[in-house]
């Protein structure tokens, strides 16, 4: 059995040496044109891989153990704030006085940061409804984002409009592309609605890079207006709180109403959507209206991030919009764990904030982002926090509909 | 119209291949009838078009109304189900990361009327509404014996709670008739009985017609009123089980035609 073992994780290492060989062993210095043999390195990932498929080996053996198929961490954490509503609200306060002081701690560069993570928590629970609750995949959310953010830029830079007044009507907006995307890709699923949608978002963007005359192509719109609160005159740094606040509101109120969608009668139908297409429609579900109604709504959060964007950066251009972006807030849908808000959460969190302070180590950063995406996708498929199921109780249900 | 249901000259091509051709059939109020016939009859297809998952080539669907008859050929499959049509399925299609109450609940879904702000706001009639739903979806999960496991996910079941569950679903859609595509596969013998017992329950207690595909012919014989046999996407027969026991067209369909005749 061990010699077994040994002999697998030998394999291993060597496979990983020949493989790394080109790029860890052999360095070509092309001014003095000579080629340096960096042969250490060649032990050292012989070394790690053989110890670390062990590592490899024994973490899936023990996932695939009945006995690690017990509730995880985050479904009793789940289940035990569901049963005591006093430690939810006490938790919920907790974060929210901790959200309130932040700024008052920290430097403008920090609260930037949180700023950003606080927007994509914001499209990540957008994304959320089309991917996560209704099932459908999509790779060009970014372009509702770009649709807000032009929104306002050219709103507020040709007519001179408000923050305020152009919010709602980015949204609208980006909710009215969604239906517009949402009506083409009624009948397709899974790959084929990811391939048109991967289109829809290219579109935008290209649309925006070359109609100079409308969007100033790859130079960008310049000058935005910052947010207006209240008439009042801020300086950089008062501005930065300010925005801050408004996206704490923002994302309170995502939250919220995000939560409630997903507890109501359209939530229920959008996860039967997710689940069995026919059946559902056999059910008494109409498909045209409940995907329409999921894009659309999942396009309306982007288009209100967009506006906030341009108005917090105050220059967009169309390099803000790329496929990369779309990919990040998926990724924070898929890592946090699909249809569960407090994974979303998570997932905003981790995949902004981590990157952020690990700049020290830029040069490794996509390659540990990389690695850990593969390591979430053996070990943790459903995401970092499961979706938790409302239960409901029925006592003396005879008495409440008379007998 | 009396009916609950007619059907008449119904006829699906797929291509060059006729799989249903020219079938008429009614079901009346309360009534227990069955849908009969070999592998490939055609019987599949037929509840496919009534049900609205298949637009017919020809004939006519009618539901009954309170204005008369309303022809339904073409309807998407949830406008047939508003009408009052509801289906299970031969191969189970329940919602399996949903638990089995929600599995209810979505059957109720067309019946309640909760839209988005009553969703974003919660206001105290969409919270009623919401409430009264649930409960009339726990009253039938116990009719059907399932409310033990009503936070359970659905994949959790067991085969024959999943079929009743399928049962429990399509009755929540509140429906005139209920049809059910060979709601006793893979059964074994004491489940289909109970099944039997289960099924006329439901036509007493609702007060539902019921049409159903089924290969058990002692649940068929036992059930039905009225049966329905098909061959080669024709109806070859149709009258009471002993009628149709006796039949040699549906014999020979059956078990072959006799060397020597």
């Amino acid at each position: 059995m061990i010699a077994q073992e040994i002999i697998k994780s030998l394999k291993a290492a060597i496979w990983f040496m020949f493989l790394t060989f080109p790029i860890m062993v052999i360095k070509v210095n092309t001014v003095y044109k000579t080629i340096e043999w960096r042969w250490m390195n060649m032990v050292f990932i012989g070394v790690g891989v053989f110890v670390g498929s062990f590592v490899w080996r024994w973490l899936l053996e023990r996932k695939d153990k009945p006995s690690a198929k017990k509730e995880s961490i985050s479904t009793r954490t789940q289940a035990y704030l569901a049963e005591n509503p006093i430690s939810k609200r006490a938790l919920q306060g907790a974060l929210l006085v901790a959200l309130l002081f932040f700024p008052m701690f920290m430097d403008a560069y920090q609260i930037n940061i949180f700023t950003v993570a606080l927007m994509y928590i914001v499209l990540g629970l957008g994304l959320n409804i089309v991917v996560g609750l209704a099932g459908l995949l999509d790779l060009g959310y970014v372009a509702f984002y770009a649709v807000g953010a032009y929104t306002y830029a050219l709103l507020n830079t040709t007519f001179g409009m408000s923050f305020w007044i152009v919010l709602p009507i980015g949204g609208a907006l980006a909710a009215i592309f969604g239906i517009l995307l949402g009506f083409p890709v009624l009948r397709l699923r899974g790959d084929y609605l990811a391939i048109v949608t991967l289109g829809f978002g290219e579109i935008i963007r290209l649309v925006l890079e070359n109609w100079n005359d409308f969007s100033h192509g790859p130079s960008g719109i310049a000058g935005i207006d910052k947010p207006n609160f209240f008439g009042l005159e801020l300086n950089l740094n008062q501005m930065t709180d300010g925005v801050y606040y408004m996206m704490v509101v923002f994302t309170i109120i995502t939250i919220f109403f995000v939560g409630r969608l997903q507890n109501s009668r359209i939530g229920r139908a959008w996860l039967a959507l997710r689940e069995d297409e026919i059946a559902c429609q056999a059910m008494g579900i109409g498909r045209t209206r409940t995907k329409l109604m999921a894009f659309a709504l999942g396009a309306t959060w982007a288009g209100l991030m967009g506006v906030v964007f341009a108005a917090k950066t105050s220059f967009i251009n169309p390099a803000s919009f790329t496929f990369l972006e779309s990919a990040i807030i998926l990724s924070i849908v898929v890592l946090g764990g699909m249809g569960s808000i407090p994974g979303v959460i998570l997932g905003a969190l981790i995949m902004i904030l981590l990157p952020e302070y690990m700049r020290t180590f830029s040069e490794y950063r996509m390659l540990v982002f990389g690695g850990a995406m593969v390591v979430m996708m053996v070990f943790r498929p459903q995401g970092l926090v499961s979706n938790f199921r409302r239960k409901y109780s029925f006592h003396g249900v005879d008495e409440r509909l008379g007998g | 119209m009396e009916n609950i249901l007619e059907v008449k000259g119904l006829t699906m091509d797929f291509g060059g291949l006729r799989a249903v051709d020219s079938v008429d059939l009614y079901v009346k109020p309360k009534e227990i009838v069955a849908l009969i016939g070999p592998n490939g009859a055609g019987k599949t297809t037929f509840f496919n078009c009534v049900t609205g998952i298949y637009t017919p080539t020809k004939g006519d669907i009618l539901v009954n109304s309170n204005r008369g008859g309303v022809r339904i050929n073409g309807f998407k499959p949830n406008r047939v189900t508003e009408r009052g049509l509801a289906r299970t399925f031969q191969n189970i299609r329940l919602f399996p990361n949903m638990t089995v109450l929600e599995n209810v609940m979505i059957g109720k879904h067309c019946r309640l009327s909760a839209k988005i702000f009553g969703a974003l706001f919660r206001d105290k009639k969409t919270r009623a509404e919401e409430l009264k739903a649930a409960q009339e979806c726990y009253v039938i999960l116990e009719k059907l014996g399932l409310e033990k496991t009503c936070d359970e996910l659905a994949s959790n079941l067991p085969y024959g709670d999943q079929r009743k569950l399928e049962i429990a679903r399509a009755l929540a859609t509140e429906p005139k008739m209920l049809l059910l595509d060979e709601p006793a596969a893979g059964m074994n013998p004491q489940e289909t009985v109970d099944l039997t017992h289960l099924i006329r329950m439901i036509r007493d207690t609702e007060q539902i017609a019921i049409l159903l595909i089924e290969h058990d012919m002692k649940l068929v014989m036992n059930l039905s009123e009225r049966i329905y046999v098909m061959d080669h996407g024709q109806k070859i027969a149709d009258g009471t089980p002993v009628e149709i026991r006796n039949n040699p067209e549906v014999i020979k369909a059956y078990l072959g035609e006799d060397i020597d005749a």
